[in-house]
């Protein structure tokens, strides 16, 4: 059992190259995994947080299939085995 | 340190080379001295804004600083050592405000090295307005206090683009000296090596702030200086052309000659401190060539008058716009002169600004421009082999 990111193209450089990432530890919110994830990959959760470490505008977190935006942001409980998505916002122009 | 890879360039010693950054990503363009054709490399960060683009190559460096913004994953700094064959991406991006300020970078407007006696120096204006600062030739950077806690700051407004740092001028002949412009918020200075800032606005007129001369809150569109007289400036004002002879202690309107006072980018003659180009807009809603005529203006005796360059340029129907940072100058004589336009067109002249002639069209919106004589390189080598980048 274990939490587990899906990591998006674009960050993959950041991640090993690796699409998903599983934490060892059980982080009991969304804002928990991140510092985890963090502390391995940096490169990964510094482009997901802004500078102070808030979501950034156009990107979507989802935990299970439930965007954190309309559930508890990064206080979102965590379940011990779930699935974090990362994904951007489709937005542009 | 993750590194991005991408076609390059062969440079070779004497070539000229155009940096461009667009909303889309950066282009690397090169010709030889006659500057007559011109090769292309890019996009550079496909997909994302480039509003900064820099050379350094001081300390025998040929490299090139960018600040590639993704809408999703924020702005950052990057660099190249070998014209655009990898481009180095910090794990941890350079710039970023520390926790107590409460600020998020928004974005990198201005990317400068420093004095050449100062070869690790590099400054950057930013948006939210603020000034960062490296030591070390760009591998940490610190946010500059004495302006960010300037009392004037929290009164500053955004512009149109943003609150946003978008010109940095060194001073050649005296190091503790340093001159920034904000939009909006106007002209600041220091003389202690960024310690405190004082606000150098005086005698520009602000239409459009209920006190017509104020202390600070001008829309500085730009402002330029020859190295070699660092005192004399020149200005873009949101409305007015101006200039000072005393770095910026006092300004005078300079308008004379151009069919709008309204313009954003604003450079200097790489030989003559006294030879500047605008771009005039009409304004204030309307950002196009007035008359439909995109047209440089040049002055040649240090803004007392303004001539209009129009030669090769589209004089009939003409709806474009030139921003801030998209115009450039290269060092060669006569001067080679290069804007490039949010429509994505790219202009060039070798002759001083007397005529001119398209290097490229349906480029993405262009944001910035920046021109340098590469020296020293006798021909790029495979990118595998080249140092990696900062």
């Amino acid at each position: 059992m274990s939490v587990r990111f899906f990591v998006p193209g674009p960050l993959r450089e950041f991640a090993g190259g690796r699409a998903e990432i599983s934490l060892a530890s059980s982080p009991r919110t969304l804002k928990d995994a991140l510092e985890v994830l963090g502390r391995e990959f940096p490169g990964v959760a510094r482009r997901v947080l802004d500078d102070q470490g808030a979501v950034r505008p156009h990107v979507n977190l989802f935990v299970g299939g439930e965007c954190v935006r309309f559930a508890d942001g990064l206080d979102t409980p965590l379940d011990e085995e779930c699935e974090i998505a990362i994904l951007p916002a489709v937005s542009g122009g | 340190m993750a590194t991005a890879k991408a076609p390059a360039l062969s440079i070779e010693d004497g070539d000229v080379l155009l940096l461009v950054g667009t909303m889309k990503g950066a282009f690397f363009l090169r010709s030889d001295r006659s500057r007559r054709r011109w090769e292309k490399s890019g996009p550079h960060f496909p997909g994302r804004s480039v509003y900064a683009i820099a050379w350094d190559g001081r300390n025998d460096r040929h490299r090139i600083w960018a600040a590639p913004k993704s809408l999703h994953w924020g702005a950052e700094l990057s660099a190249t050592d070998d014209f655009g064959g990898r481009w180095s991406r910090p794990e941890v991006p350079r710039i970023a405000f520390p926790k107590e300020t409460g600020a998020t970078l928004a974005n990198i407007w201005q990317i400068e090295p420093g004095s050449d006696d100062e070869p690790e120096r590099l400054f950057v204006g930013v948006e939210p307005s603020a000034l960062f600062e490296s030591r070390d030739g760009g591998e940490t950077w610190s946010l500059n206090e004495g302006l960010w806690n300037h009392p004037h700051r929290p009164k500053w407004m955004p512009g149109g683009g943003g609150l946003c740092l978008h010109t940095i001028l060194t001073d050649p002949a005296r190091r503790d000296r340093l001159t920034i412009a904000t939009s909006t918020g106007g002209v600041y200075r220091t003389d202690d090596d960024g310690r405190t800032w004082r606000a150098r606005n005086r005698g520009i007129k602000a239409y459009f702030l209920k006190d017509e001369e104020p202390e600070f809150g001008q829309c500085v569109h730009k402002v330029a200086r020859h190295p070699s007289r660092p005192d004399r400036m020149f200005l873009q004002h949101h409305f007015g052309l101006y200039r000072s002879d005393d770095g910026g202690d006092s300004w005078r309107e300079a308008s004379k000659g151009v069919p709008s006072d309204f313009g954003f980018p604003m450079v200097v003659h790489p030989h003559d401190p006294d030879t500047v180009y605008v771009v005039p807009l009409q304004a204030d809603e309307f950002r196009c060539p007035p008359e439909g005529k995109l047209r440089v203006y040049r002055t040649r005796d240090g803004a007392r008058s303004w001539k209009p360059l129009s030669r090769g340029l589209p004089q009939k129907d003409c709806y474009d716009t030139v921003l801030r940072d998209a115009m450039a100058t290269d060092e060669e004589n006569p001067a080679g002169v290069y804007f490039g336009t949010r429509n994505g067109w790219l202009y060039a002249s070798r002759d001083d600004g007397d005529s001119w002639s398209v290097v490229e069209e349906n480029l993405p919106p262009v944001t910035c421009v920046r021109a340098v004589t590469v020296r020293a390189v006798r021909k790029a080598r495979p990118a595998r082999r080249r140092r990696r980048a900062a």
